[in-house]
């Protein structure tokens, strides 16, 4: 029975998505939390870098700074805390 | 040997083809003229002998050879279709504990010194076993099938190869089943690459006639009407470094079918 009734979905139901895109859209989202893993090394020199960048730009607490990955659901994310101690004038 | 190179076969992911690729490649670089050092490195779960068809002449083993029980020369088995080629067998009642990284790299000089290429048979999984396994590797080959825990562990493999800075480790999509892949119910060869984000090496077409070899101990690799066959001596020509185009997979429709039956061909 349930067979045929997947025989009529597929012949009625021409939107459903390819069993391969779903393939490729789980393992896109899997391997972006797979592959989420900072050395700390690598965490420390993107710290300094970004301490670099921002201080161009203003006066920030540098010992306050944090900057973690964030795993969610489906997300993985570049989390900064960084306090600002003031803003240099335009 | 000047040239010579140690290319290990891996994948992570168990029962995708790593111990059937090795044999293929080893006998079909053997067939083009090359001096080829089949090594099985699944020290407690040994394959690649049975797969060969070599089981009944194993004498000694690697771990006898790492642990000075034999001289390396008595534990390289001949092959029986071609002289160029030898087998290396794993110890089966030992663990993977039995051989250390250094020791790897140690007997990999040694098999340098006779063979122009030494393919490693690597475990499954990411422990010890790989670590012995990649040791001392020239080049790797990632083996994966086009489904989403194979293409995964590929993933995990190809980031531990690269850390341990082996040089461009090259992709083999394996068991591709074109009639699957046109109905888009698997993932095609660009869908892989995209994801992994390396070069291919090659194509393996899912084929009845490697169970059928494999049952012989007869690498299809021989095989003239064996699709995966071709394939493997495509990939072969590849490793040499030949420029050789994917073969067409695309499976002959029914109208084409007919026509080359009308037609004879």
């Amino acid at each position: 029975m349930g067979a045929i009734i997947d025989f009529v979905n597929k012949l009625f139901n021409k939107d459903e998505v390819a069993s391969k895109d779903l393939a490729k859209e789980r393992l896109r989202l899997v391997l972006v939390h797979d592959r989420a893993t900072l050395s700390p090394e690598l965490l420390m020199t993107l710290k300094e870098e970004l301490i670099t960048v921002l201080t161009k730009y203003m006066d920030i607490d540098v010992a306050g700074l944090e900057v973690n990955l964030d795993r969610a659901d489906d997300t993985v994310a570049l989390v900064a805390n960084i306090p600002v101690k003031s803003v240099r004038r335009a | 040997m000047e040239s010579s190179q140690v290319i290990v076969i891996t994948s992570g992911k168990g029962g995708v083809g790593k111990t059937t690729s090795t044999a293929n490649l080893g006998l079909g670089l053997a067939e083009l003229g090359h001096k080829v050092c089949l090594v099985d490195a699944d020290i407690g779960l040994r394959n690649l002998d049975v797969v060969m068809g070599l089981e009944n002449r194993i004498v000694y083993d690697l771990v006898d050879v790492i642990e000075g029980t034999c001289k390396l020369r008595s534990a390289l088995i001949k092959d029986k279709r071609n002289e160029n080629l030898y087998l290396l067998p794993a110890a089966q009642t030992r663990d993977k504990d039995a051989i250390q990284p250094e020791q790897m790299i140690e007997l990999n000089r040694q098999l340098k010194e006779q063979f122009q290429y030494i393919l490693i048979d690597c475990p499954a999984g990411i422990e010890r076993g790989f670590k012995n396994a990649i040791a001392g590797a020239d080049a790797a080959i990632i083996i994966t099938t086009p489904e989403v825990s194979a293409v995964r562990d590929a993933d995990r493999i190809i980031g531990l190869v690269e850390a341990a800075e082996i040089a461009a480790p090259k992709l083999l999509i394996n068991r591709l089943r074109p009639d699957m892949v046109k109905k888009g119910d698997m993932m095609d060869i660009d869908d892989v690459i995209e994801i992994l984000a390396i070069d291919l090496l090659g194509v393996v077409p899912d084929d009845e006639s490697i169970i059928v070899s494999t049952n012989r101990g007869e690498p299809a690799v021989l095989d003239k009407n064996s699709r995966a066959g071709q394939a493997y001596r495509n990939i072969c020509h590849r490793i040499l470094g030949e420029e050789v185009p994917l073969m067409d997979l695309s499976s002959p429709g029914l109208l084409e079918k007919l026509r080359r039956l009308v037609g004879g061909k």
